[in-house]
């Protein structure tokens, strides 16, 4: 007999995580509790993944295995990238369009032989999946239960692995996978993550997480491994400048009407989209919105401190940034007209600027274009001078090397 | 002399209270003539047993205009919608379906039978809110003729035109389908998952005969994806103190303006002078002047009984004649001494505060309907449970519950006719049908009252006990409701108006009806 669920759902490792959260500070992601914080604030959590080493339980990632002869052209029919180049052991980063090039969803796809894969994703696709696999043999199979995910990430994240798994990770890639084991599990490597620093995730059997979750723990206390909740992440991806589904954009399934769509190249992701394959969802309007450029672009803004600060000291306070990552819309002007606007904001610890991803409207997006940020300073909605940046705003040459 | 008024209203339900209402706001002297010993018509709160108090024919709300409520301050006058957080099915398998008031849940226990009906969910429901958006404005609308060249009509078809070309293609031709298909059908385009349809399909059969797989029961879905509650579509809500209390409230509205509402007075009558309405007569004899006269009641009264035929075209008596009623639905309410406790999902919890929809599958369903379509009433019915006094404790003595069991089928054209034995039957076959979901309903059951399509005419008046006032089928909606070129609220004998819930846009606890009338009543003033 089924009962009524108590709590939402749980993931693997909330034996472990839930005595470690100090304000109750749960949150949702994708139908899970998620810890935003574990400790009273989040600086040591943010510094962890810059400075050591910070493990982030990604567990509510929906994940399916992608199996059998026909998984490479089902992937290649529904995803942006150029499915079949990859090698075994390779990870892709790609969106997914409908028909329009409207994107749905963003993840990674991992090849894990020849006709396995697996791909990750922010909202649940397996319907999508099953749509566009009509007439082809492959097998599609919901593993976001099944399968524990944690990300380490952070420069000491590969001493960590090194010294807990039972292979060493020296020669892991960027964006590759291995197979590994930890306290006697087998579990995969990649070399990814959503920091954009150096940085691994690691896909457990849920069976096994705990014991997984305390060897890392055990031996990464020596590396200043350091649980991190999402308000740590929600700062070092702005810094990376990787957009997120639901914040910077919405998915083409749940919006309500087009304008609330985005398009791969308007979310400046047009290195994901390959035009060297078949046809796959989306590919002619693409094709037609590459030759004709995008309306839109998402790029970085950084506010100038000095206007920022001038602002703040007209009404005799000091300027006052945001800790903890806004996710909200917020107009962003050029020449006294909206050009468009910000989707996430924080305050960079690390490079100490103001710092805010955007969407701005052709041709208001070229990198070092002047724009204004609207800052409320004492309930007054103001302008504060900012400039257009090229992303990452930070991009460590230890993520690759 | 006392006994004139700018306009009478014939019928004290919740339509004829709107129209009084906005008359009365108006300026107009109104008085609102009722049959029973209480305002309300089928929304009414009663203590048909002592300590218990229950909306004895319509349960929830969902449809009622939002701009009624404001214009009438309905909250001022003691409305007060409360959520209805959630549908369980109970599955002969001692399963269960549900769907909760949050996305998450609803989705991990659709998930638990199907995860692809679990993702198509979200896409039918966003699907079917951009339908329901684009088709309500029509709720508000008064119903244009499409035949007729008038500046008001070719100015309605435009207006109309306008919403359709909103829509786009891909929800066009979903409206179409809608329009035409049945409701399991159109849910087989969509799901896999065998009693989430039903329960689905379920909306699109209520007050209608017809079956899930009978054409034009989509349409019926869409209907009851029109409700909004604070701007949330498809939500329903109970009326705190049963949905009397939006007569109740309506009543309120009109009195403040100085409307006179009076029960215990059957009009028998319309008095023609000239061929234009001049007042009515009632039972007693007694006679009221008004030049204008509005009949809440359903368009067969309305046309057939409270006017003589010679003061209509026979087209239009032709029309009326053929409207289609055929009620099908019957209500059992029940005194509690405890709550029922359901073997799928046992105990006492937040699932009574939502309701439960015996609906396992469209084939029983189906089956439910095939038995009313020869002559009997379901064997094992379609129900759908809710437990007002969870939500609103003063609903019983406390510790003690009502039930509130709305049924199909039970058809009002039964072999034999309704007796009072076939009553009890009926009764006894909704009991037995739910006991075997929740075993201690029997022992735990009080009271109970037991309402057949004839009771339904014979308490409320309405014809063949159609809760709608006449099917919401296709060709009985919008400009043929209740007929082609009478569907403006206007009949052809001047100073006569009709505001029941067989006009545009049809049955439920809406109100647009009445609101509606009113307009055509003031804009001919
Ligand atoms: C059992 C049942 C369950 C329902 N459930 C729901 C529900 O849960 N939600 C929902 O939205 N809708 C529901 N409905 C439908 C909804 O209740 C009706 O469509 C709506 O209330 C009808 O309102 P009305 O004002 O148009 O007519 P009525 O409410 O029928 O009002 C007509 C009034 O006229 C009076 N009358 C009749 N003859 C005379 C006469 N000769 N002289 C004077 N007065 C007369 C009657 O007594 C009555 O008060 C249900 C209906 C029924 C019957």
């Amino acid at each position: 007999m089924t009962r009524i669920p108590h709590t939402l759902q749980l993931t693997p490792f909330h034996p472990r995580t839930a005595p470690l959260i100090r304000g109750h500070t749960w949150r949702r992601w994708s139908g899970h509790a998620a810890a935003s914080v574990y400790d009273w604030t989040h600086e040591h959590e943010y510094a962890a993944i810059r400075n050591a080493a910070a493990l982030l339980d990604v567990s509510p990632l929906h994940k399916y295995r992608i199996s059998g002869r026909d998984a490479t052209r089902l992937l290649d029919r529904v995803v942006t990238r150029n499915v079949a180049k990859a090698a075994i052991g390779q990870v892709l980063y790609t969106g997914w369009c409908d028909a329009a090039g409207k994107l749905i969803d963003d993840g990674t796809i991992s090849r894990l032989g020849e006709q396995e894969y697996r791909l990750t994703s922010a909202e649940p696709n397996l319907r999508w999946l099953h749509r566009n696999a009509f007439g082809l043999q492959v097998a599609i199979e919901e593993v976001s239960q099944a399968l524990g995910a944690l990300a380490l990430q952070g420069p000491l994240s590969r001493a960590v692995l090194n010294a807990v798994a039972e292979r060493p990770v020296d020669g892991l890639k960027y964006f590759r996978v291995m197979d590994n084991r930890i306290a006697g599990t087998d579990i995969q490597v990649s070399r990814t993550g959503y920091t954009g620093d150096l940085g691994y995730e690691l896909w457990i059997p849920a069976a096994a997480a705990l014991p997984v979750w305390d060897a890392l723990v055990a031996r990464g206390a020596d590396y200043g491994l350091t649980p991190a909740g999402i308000w740590a992440l929600d700062v070092a991806r702005i810094e990376a400048g990787l957009v997120m589904l639901d914040v910077d954009y919405q998915s083409a399934h749940r919006a309500m009407i087009e304008a609330q769509m985005s398009t791969p190249f308007e979310l400046a992701l047009d290195w994901t989209v390959s035009f060297d394959k078949g046809p796959y969802n989306g590919r002619r309007a693409l094709q037609a919105e590459r030759e004709r450029g995008p309306a839109w672009r998402f790029v970085g803004i950084e506010v100038n401190w000095d206007s920022f600060e001038a602002l703040h000291t007209t009404v005799d306070l000091a300027p006052a940034v945001p800790a903890v990552a806004w996710r909200a819309s917020v107009p962003v002007y050029r020449a006294g007209s909206q050009v468009g606007y910000a989707s996430s904001g924080c305050w960079s610890p690390l490079l100490k600027k103001y710092l805010a991803l955007a969407h701005l409207s052709a041709p208001h997006f070229d990198p070092d274009t002047p724009v204004e940020l609207e800052v409320t300073v004492e309930h007054q909605r103001l302008r504060a001078a900012a400039v257009v940046r090229k992303l990452p705003f930070y991009d460590p040459p230890r993520k690759r090397a | 002399m006392t006994n004139r008024y700018d306009a009478i209203v014939i019928g004290g339900g919740h339509n004829g209270l709107v129209t009084a209402a906005y008359l009365a706001r108006a300026g107009r002297k109104v008085i609102v003539l009722e049959r029973r010993e209480l305002l309300g018509g089928a929304a009414v709160s009663e203590q048909v047993f002592p300590g218990f108090t229950f909306s004895v024919f319509s349960y929830v709300v969902s449809l009622l205009r939002p701009e009624i409520i404001r214009d009438l301050e309905l909250a001022r006058y003691g409305l007060q919608i409360l959520p209805l957080e959630s549908t369980v099915t109970p599955l002969p398998d001692g399963d269960y379906l549900a769907s909760w008031n949050d996305p998450d849940l609803t989705r991990r226990e659709i998930s638990r039978h199907s995860p692809l009906d679990a993702e198509a969910m979200i896409e039918f429901g966003r699907l079917m809110h951009h339908i329901a958006r684009s088709v309500k404005p029509f709720l508000s609308l008064m119903p244009p003729d499409p035949t007729s060249l008038s500046l008001r009509d070719l100015r309605g078809m435009l207006k109309l035109g306008g919403h359709l070309e909103s829509l786009g293609s891909e929800r066009f031709h979903a409206l179409y389908k809608l329009l035409t298909m049945s409701s399991a059908d159109y849910l087989d385009e969509w799901f896999e998952c065998e009693p989430l349809k039903a329960t689905k399909s379920a909306s699109g059969i209520i007050g209608s005969f017809l079956g899930p797989r009978s054409p034009g029961s989509a349409y019926v879905l869409l209907h009851h994806y029109m409700g909004e509650i604070d701007g949330a579509f498809r939500a329903w809500g109970f009326c705190k103190g049963g949905n009397g209390t939006v007569s109740n409230a309506i009543a309120a509205a009109a009195r403040s303006w100085g409307a006179v509402l009076r029960t215990d007075a059957a009009v028998t009558q319309v008095l023609v002078r000239n061929g234009r309405a001049t007042g009515v007569a009632l039972e007693t004899g007694e006679e009221f002047t008004a030049p204008v006269v509005v009949s809440g009641l359903d368009a067969r009264r309305t046309y057939l009984e409270l006017v003589a035929e010679k003061e209509l075209p026979d087209e239009l008596l032709e029309q009326v004649r053929r409207f289609r009623f055929r009620g099908s639905s019957g209500k059992v309410n029940l005194a509690l001494s405890e709550l029922p406790d359901f073997s799928c999902m046992p105990g006492i919890g937040p699932q009574h505060r939502g309701a439960f929809s015996i609906s396992p599958s469209v084939d029983y369903l189906e089956r439910a309907y095939d038995d009313a379509k020869y002559g009997g009433f379901s064997r094992r019915p379609y129900m759908d449970i809710v437990f007002p006094s969870m939500i609103d404790p003063g609903m019983a003595p406390p510790g003690a519950h009502v039930a509130s069991i709305f049924v199909q089928y039970a058809p009002s054209a039964i072999d034999g006719g309704w007796t009072p034995a076939r009553r009890e039957a009926f009764g006894d076959t909704v009991i037995d049908t739910l006991a075997e979901y929740a075993p201690n309903l029997k022992s735990a059951i009080l009271h109970r009252q037991v309402l057949t399509p004839a009771d339904i005419q014979e308490k409320i008046g309405i014809s063949e006990g159609n809760i709608f006032h006449g099917e919401l089928s296709l060709q009985q909606l919008f400009f043929l409701r209740p007929a082609a070129h009478w569907a403006g609220y206007r009949t052809p004998i001047p100073g006569y108006y009709h505001c029941s819930s067989s006009t545009h846009p049809g049955g439920g606890v809406m109100g647009a009806a009445g609101r509606l009338a009113a307009r055509a009543i003031l804009e001919d003033a």
